[in-house]
């Protein structure tokens, strides 16, 4: 059983979205120990011993993360399938570079397909996420 | 304040942002059955032996269908949805219906094709015994390619292929063609490519007693209900269908399909929840593809570059079905000659049937094709004239004087095509100005080049769209709507339009659509409209509704309704502020018995509905410029910088606006440089994963400068809007060829066939070279 199947149909963690189950569109995303994966590639049991974060470890409802609202904010997203991945893989960015640049964002997060956005607010999103999260 | 015109972020994110959204893959009921289909790997062929007898012993099984077993109780979809309206006449429109198998019996017409279904406790299960399930094909002949006219016929309903054709003429295009100064012909192709929203398809369907209820990512509920229950043979009122959360469409969920259909059945068969959800292999081969044109075109012109005629020819490849000629075929016709005063022009165009995938109207549906055949030419005048491309279009555009400007045919809603815009001159400099044509053509730099595109869009199309309202106890507005959106933000539209008719606050409305539970009639989010039909429809109901209002405080204050005004919940004397009644104490007081203070002759309640039947569509339009850098070794090209100027009429969200022409215009840059839906010569097709068939990424994202015209507001809805949401895709493909085309300067290369793939761009240069 794949680590995606395992989030979302074992435990009901239904945020990691699955856009490809081929390892090209990054909807699945997840960290394994801080690093993001594709869990749609990864098997459940690869990850036994290891601590999983999913879009539902970094912010609820209740208590959205920065980059959660500044998604909302500047219009990071519309049909909002991509997001959950999108965020997680822009969380692993952010804490690699907490000023993030266009060119950087461009190439580093290119393994998320957005199909809806044409991706220019989900770098905004991600900038202003910076700002929220450096104040 | 107003909050039309304000960008306000959407109300519909946060479930979205914080993974807690629930799509159709995430909805889960106790003892849902999964499905697994069985689908043809031939183009065509004939079913020899089917058996599924050891599928059946297999783990987990409950049930596996057939064709045959389905005969007689589920059948197929004969879909006529876009029959010819009256005001055609002209075009001499011939369609036939589409037909669209529920399971195949006897004969596979497309690799795909469902051929059984396997039910079982889990996915997994599903899909091994799908491996079980023995089929045997005698392979056929197979119709690939449709420009052949001796191909074995596809349907017997459908002679020669032909399921739909039809043919304009204004003017004398023959003769002005014979007696021109200049001529050119081209061929101009755009491929078949797919809409890919990153969901993919999925449908569940509950069943208690008689009643079915059905979740499914698609654009149409009310359509897919209708569908279901011809089908089946049922009433419409068993069937309930809604969107949870939708992951896209972009034309390809603007359909009815077999899943949607069988899934149900197979619910009401078990009396047990039974859920399919595609997966991207087989919504590569088994959702419906798009464009896939063409098209032979002839123009006509003087030595300063004006067209006098343009006549064109195309086919377009149907795969089994195309589902909606008129939008996916005529809209080319009545788009085609775009921003320009073009007097004589002729067009036949074909829908034919081919043993693929079938048909669909994708974002732009029939216009992305017909502005890169008519900004090609354009191009292309201007290169045999060694002209500038941008005084060729200059000379050509629509004066400001002779607007509204008849295009003398047609719309396929049967109306005559006026446009309802101006400014295009205007437009276009501007357009110009922002992307730096005239130093770009001063002092050029090597491998770099600048195009130009133009469109027409024909938006908010009917047959029609529904608004209901009505308060609640909390004294809020809830609208109901008959459209499904699914990333557009209108629940966030609406509730800005709403608020401002009602003085409250955008959270203050509760918005809700895509249920047929809903209301008795509705249509969809699809074709540029719902902002225009169903803002039209609210906006009516809410002045019905606010009569309703004062007419009821009216009767709690004892005054005359006219002396009453509306705002921030309450309902007050016009001039005495402390006078007044809450929309709370309206709502008690519209409740039906006792309770009741309602003016002599006025129905309980507060709801109010208003269907809008559009009188014709309402025309946006738009210029686009595209900067570009070609490596004339390698063929590839960068797109540097997209700059879009657009006309969508009065802005509700100009946010919302912007993320619709960005996510719109990136498609356009995918379609003309990078995907493409491949069948090789067998029928077999080449794209089954992202590996094949790519999307652009963040990588691929050029610099985006839009400016929204700041037109007049349409006078053809009660909002002046215009739609936008397809606005996006249809310059870039001629915009971007044609500033490949400059960058290679002084070679005159041509570059008419899409995708623009680095070894097109190489034969390209080397013909020219030749
Ligand atoms: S679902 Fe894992 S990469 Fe697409
Ligand atoms: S928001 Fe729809 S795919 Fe990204």
């Amino acid at each position: 059983m794949t680590l995606a199947d395992f989030l979302r149909g074992e435990l009901g963690l239904t945020g990691t979205h699955l856009g490809c189950e081929h390892g090209v569109c990054g909807a699945c995303t997840v960290l394994i120990d801080g690093a993001s994966a594709r869990s749609c590639l990864t098997l459940a049991v690869q990850a036994a011993g290891h601590e999983v974060t999913t879009i539902e470890g970094l912010g609820t409802p209740e208590n959205p993360h920065p980059l959660m609202r500044a998604f909302s904010e500047m219009h990071g997203l519309q049909c909002g399938f991509c997001t959950p991945g999108f965020i997680v893989s822009a969380f692993e960015y952010l804490r690699e570079h907490p000023q993030p640049n266009r060119e950087e964002m461009r190439r580093d997060l290119s393994g998320n397909i957005c199909r809806c956005t044409g991706y220019v607010k989900i770098f905004a999103s991600i900038e202003r996420a910076a700002e929220l999260m450096s104040s | 304040m107003t909050w039309v015109g304000q960008r306000v972020a959407r109300k519909e994110d946060l479930p979205l942002v914080t993974g807690t959204g629930l799509y159709v893959p995430d909805l889960k009921l106790t003892g849902t059955l999964e499905v697994a289909f069985v689908r043809s790997p031939h183009a065509h062929a004939r079913i020899t032996a089917l058996d599924t007898a050891e599928a059946l012993q297999a783990e987990g099984v409950v049930c596996v269908l057939t064709g045959p077993e389905i005969r007689g109780k589920v059948r197929p979809m004969v879909l006529d949805q876009e029959a010819a309206p009256p005001g055609l006449e002209t075009a001499e429109p011939e369609i036939h219906p589409a037909t669209i198998e529920i399971l195949a019996d006897g004969e596979v017409r497309h690799v795909g094709q469902a051929v059984a279904a396997v039910v079982a406790d889990s996915r997994y299960r599903a899909e091994d015994a799908a491996e079980l399930v023995r089929v045997d094909y005698e392979e056929l002949p197979a119709a690939i390619d449709p420009q052949k006219r001796d191909n074995p016929i596809v349907f017997e309903n459908v002679p020669g292929n032909v399921q739909a054709r039809y043919r304009i003429r204004v003017g004398d295009a023959d003769a002005a063609l014979a007696g021109a100064a200049h001529r050119l012909a081209l061929n101009v192709r755009s491929q078949r490519v797919t809409a890919a929203p990153m969901e993919t398809r999925g449908v569940l369907a509950s069943t208690v007693g008689e009643e079915t209820n059905v979740w499914s990512s698609t654009q149409i509920p009310w359509w897919v209900r209708n569908a279901i229950a011809g089908s089946l043979g049922i009433p419409q009122r068993l069937v309930r269908v809604q969107i949870p959360h939708m992951g896209g469409g972009f034309g390809l969920k603007v359909n009815v399909y077999p899943e949607e259909v069988l899934i149900t059945y197979l619910s009401r068969l078990l009396q047990r929840p039974v859920r399919w959800v595609e997966d991207r292999v087989e919504h590569l081969i088994a959702s419906g593809h798009a464009r896939d044109q063409l098209h032979h075109v002839e123009a006509a012109f003087e030595d300063d570059g004006r067209i006098t005629a343009v006549r064109d020819r195309f086919v377009l490849d149907s795969g089994v079905a195309c589902p909606y000629p008129l939008s996916s075929a005529y809209n080319v016709a009545s788009h085609f000659r775009s921003m320009y005063a073009i007097p004589h022009f002729a067009i036949d165009g074909e829908c034919v049937l081919t043993h693929k995938m079938f048909n669909l109207p994708y974002r732009g549906a029939g216009r992305p094709e017909a502005a890169f055949v008519m900004d090609r030419v354009m191009n292309a005048v201007a290169q045999e004239l060694g002209l500038d491309p941008a005084d060729v279009i200059r000379r050509n555009l629509i004066p400001d004087e002779a607007q509204p400007y008849s295009m003398r045919m047609p719309y396929r809603d049967g109306h005559e095509v006026v446009y309802d815009a101006r400014g295009f001159p205007a437009a276009f400099e501007r357009l110009l100005e922002l992307i730096g044509y005239e130093e770009h053509r001063r002092s050029p730099r090597p491998g770099r080049g600048i195009g130009l595109g133009t469109y027409v869009e024909g938006t908010g199309v009917g047959p029609f769209e529904s608004g209901q309202l009505q308060l609640d106890s909390e004294g809020r507005v809830v609208v109901y709507s008959g459209c499904a959106p699914h990333g557009q933000g209108l629940e966030t539209t609406m509730s800005q339009v709403v608020a401002d008719a009602f003085g409250l606050t955008p959270e203050a409305v509760v918005f809700k659509a895509g249920d047929t539970a809903l209301m008795p009639f509705g249509a969809g989010t699809f074709a540029s409209r719902s902002v225009v039909t169903a803002g039209a429809a609210i906006i009516e109901s809410s002045n019905r509704l606010l009569n309703r209002i004062k007419a009821i405080a009216g009767e709690l204050m004892e005054m005359a309704p006219e002396d009453l005004e509306v705002g921030e919940g309450m309902v007050r004397a016009r001039g005495v502020p402390t006078r007044g009644v809450s929309l709370k104490e309206v709502f008690r007081a519209s409740s039906p018995g006792p309770g009741a203070r309602l003016p002599a002759g006025m129905d309980a309640g507060t709801t109010e509905t208003f269907y809008w039947v559009p009188p014709t569509v309402t025309w946006g339009f738009g210029v686009v410029g595209a900067v570009v850098q070609v490596d004339p070794e390698t063929g590839v090209v960068k797109v540097e910088k997209l700059v879009m100027l657009h006309d969508c009429g009065r802005v509700i969200n100009p946010l919302i606006v912007e993320g619709q022409v960005e996510g719109g215009l990136l498609q356009g840059v995918g379609a003309t440089l990078y995907e493409e839906v491949v069948y090789d010569a067998a029928g077999q097709p080449r794209a089954t994963t992202f590996l094949d068939y790519l999307l652009p990424t963040s990588a691929e994202v050029p610099e985006i400068v839009q400016e929204s015209l700041e037109g007049a507001p349409s006078e053809r809805n009660p909002l002046g809007v215009k739609g936008v949401g397809e606005s996006g895709p249809i310059a870039p493909p001629a915009a971007i060829a044609n500033a490949i085309i400059d960058a290679l300067r002084p070679l005159n290369v041509q570059l008419n066939e899409l995708p623009l793939t680095p070894p097109k761009v190489l034969a390209a240069i080397e013909q020219a070279r030749a």
